[in-house]
């Protein structure tokens, strides 16, 4: 079982890199979904980067934006799958 | 009361001019969308009467009246100008929903040049494609998105300047970059707006068909007429409303009904400018005392899935009327708003090359769940035979929605793309691409698209520009691409993939794919997901033949294969 904290820097890193504009400044609680940093089309690429990285499988009515809305929040949800 | 009385009192005698006339337009007068917006709405007394009022992230508010409009738009017309952008010279918007896009194309209209507002999730080969078409001269953006600029700078040589609205000052500036902040510059009282007539050019809309690039849909000042007239009787504003549009302004939505209509009305209306969440709209509107919401099925769809609880929690009693666009509004969720909201969602369809809506539900009109409505007064519509593309006469045989080209916001043409504007019509009937019946009653009833074009949360999603993206990608040999069913959006990308030797078909090549579309053209046309094949399916002269892809997809008859390539 990965360590919760490694997890979360992996997630954050991986939110900067691939949605983040130059000027956001992203934590582990910054809100994703409902401040428009990752809009709903992309956030399916998230959850296919956490079932890739994860070699999980998350249900879609379990990838809600309330689920997805922070770093915090998605490693959560990927606990309840490994 | 509501403005449109019954259907049929309406449509009697119907003339445009009777927008005219409300309006103080006589025909060959001056007619500026900018001045009619703002200062036409001062001298009508307005002027301390709120006109914006809008919400960023963390709850930041701003507010602006009919003055502030007026003064900021001169100001960031002025400042154009002593860029050297003069009437003619098209100004691109890519920012996300702030006041400076609102206020900006109202500024670019006034000093007669052409506003081509963009949607600020496009990546760089979709910002690309569209400034090279049209020939921007100049771009106003914000900080976070100039940076997809840079990356295509030096292919598009004809852009002098990057106009970015919210520099810090604490990095130096990139090439080409100059720095406008809108709320500190010195108002300017007076502009001199430019004398732009009806049939002068005011907006590029960029949409997506299935074959050849992106086209510049041109609308010109005319158009508010049509705007105006739909706003007021379809959308039913009134002077106490509060509306709130949840279009961007990237698409014709945003602008058309965004922006140009509530303003023209002077109307109050508010932004907000942060992502989806139910419970972030459902307290946006509770805070803001929302009376009139234009929306969009995807968006209802998502709050029905969101749950009949979180309703519950606010008080919405401020809502009057509802309207929705962008695709079809299912029946499901007409029923669902008369249950959640007292009242349903009036369906309205139109286009980005019609500029303004054509056929719809009417307030206090029969809504029939499912049905897109009927065509608005003064419109000649009608359902084509696709062989003969003569009207169809009969009741509930499906043909394809036509108009005769007569209307005020009608398109004028693609921009630098005459010959596929002429493909749009036939015997005189401009083509929508679309195909539904009509019932005894009148009432239109979608049934799909004519082409192979995705319309995914609303928006249309070209299969050639994607496929011609995928075939980038290092990996990518073959590319087809399909509409695939969805809940939510309605239809989303999916894409066929045939991979190069050397590389593997597996899971993380998958999401690099969808990453390398949804960075260079937009989270729109990113496939959501990608199916590896050992070869596609084409007929024997090598074209692709989506239709057997997207046939299985939808779990309908292939049709004739006779002309598929055999192994």
């Amino acid at each position: 079982m990965p360590d919760i904290n490694d997890m979360k820097e992996i997630i954050l890193k991986y939110v900067i890199n691939e949605y983040a504009e130059e000027d956001d400044n992203v934590t582990f609680d910054t809100p994703l979904i409902s401040s428009g940093l990752v809009d709903s089309f992309s956030m399916v690429s998230l959850k296919r980067f956490l079932e890739v990285k994860y070699k999980i499988s998350i249900p879609d009515d379990k990838a809600t934006p309330e689920a997805f809305d922070n770093v915090n929040k998605i490693a959560n949800l990927v606990l309840n799958y490994l | 009361m509501h403005a449109f009385k019954s259907y049929e009192e309406m449509s009697k005698n119907f003339s445009w001019a009777r927008a005219e006339h409300e309006l103080g337009y006589t025909p060959g007068d001056v007619i500026n969308i900018g001045w009619y917006c703002s200062d036409r709405i001062c001298r009508l007394g307005k002027s301390e009467k709120t006109a914006l009022v809008w919400e960023g992230r963390e709850n930041e508010v701003k507010r602006y009246t009919y003055n502030d409009i007026r003064l900021l738009s001169n100001t960031i017309g002025a400042y154009l100008r002593r860029l050297g952008i003069r009437d003619g010279d098209r100004v691109c918007l890519f920012m996300d929903k702030v006041p400076e896009l609102y206020i900006g194309l109202l500024g670019i209209l006034k000093i007669g040049a052409i506003a081509q507002p963009l949607f600020s999730a496009f990546g760089d080969e979709s910002l690309f494609i569209r400034l090279e078409n049209a020939g921007t001269r100049a771009i106003i953006t914000q900080r976070k998105h100039a940076s997809k600029l840079q990356k295509i700078l030096d292919r598009l040589p004809g852009l002098e300047f990057i106009i970015v609205v919210d520099d810090d000052g604490r990095k130096a500036l990139k090439p080409k970059e100059v720095v406008l902040h809108m709320d500190q510059e010195e108002r300017v009282e007076e502009i001199g707006i430019f004398p732009t007539r009806a049939e002068s050019p005011s907006l590029l809309h960029y949409t997506s068909g299935t074959t050849g690039p992106p086209k510049g849909v041109k609308h010109v000042h005319y158009s508010l007429i049509s705007q105006y007239l739909t706003a007021k009787w379809v959308l039913d504003l009134r002077d106490d409303d509060i509306y709130w549009c949840t279009a961007d302004p990237g698409w014709v939505t945003g602008t058309s009904y965004g922006i140009i209509a509530p303003f023209a009305l002077g109307i109050t209306q508010c932004v907000m400018d942060i992502g989806f969440s139910a419970e972030a709209w459902y307290r946006f509107i509770e805070k803001h005392r929302v009376s009139m919401w234009y929306s969009a099925p995807t968006a209802i769809r998502s709050l029905m899935k969101a749950g009949d609880e979180i309703v519950g929690k606010f008080d919405l009693s401020s809502l009057r009327h509802l309207a929705s666009v962008g695709e079809p509004l299912n029946a499901e969720a007409v029923v669902w708003s008369q249950r959640m909201f007292g009242k349903p969602f009036y369906d309205t369809y139109w286009q980005t090359e019609t500029g303004s809506i054509m056929i719809t539900n009417f307030p206090g009109m029969k809504v029939k769940p499912g049905s897109m409505g009927r065509p608005f007064p003064g419109l000649t519509a009608a359902i084509l035979d696709p062989d003969t593309f003569e009207p169809i006469t009969g009741i509930n045989k499906p043909g394809l929605i036509a108009f005769r080209h007569d209307w005020p916001a009608r398109m004028r043409t693609y921009w630098n793309n005459e010959e596929t504007f002429r493909k749009k019509f036939r015997n005189g009937w401009y083509l929508t691409g679309d195909r539904s019946t009509i019932d005894q009653d009148g009432y239109y009833w979608f049934i799909g698209r004519d082409d192979d074009v995705i319309n995914t949360g609303g928006h249309l999603v070209s299969p050639f520009e994607v496929e011609s993206a995928l075939l980038e990608h290092p990996a990518v040999a073959e590319s087809a691409v399909v509409a695939k069913p969805d809940e939510v959006n309605m239809e989303v990308v999916k894409a066929f993939v045939t991979i190069k030797p050397g590389f593997e078909a597996n899971d993380e090549l998958e999401l690099d794919i969808m990453n390398f579309i949804r960075k260079k053209l937009s989270p729109l046309a990113m496939p959501q997901e990608i199916e590896y094949m050992d070869k596609l399916p084409k007929t024997r002269s090598g074209k692709i033949m989506r239709r057997v892809l997207h046939a299985q997809e939808w779990g309908q008859q292939i049709g004739d294969i006779s002309t598929l390539e055999n192994d």
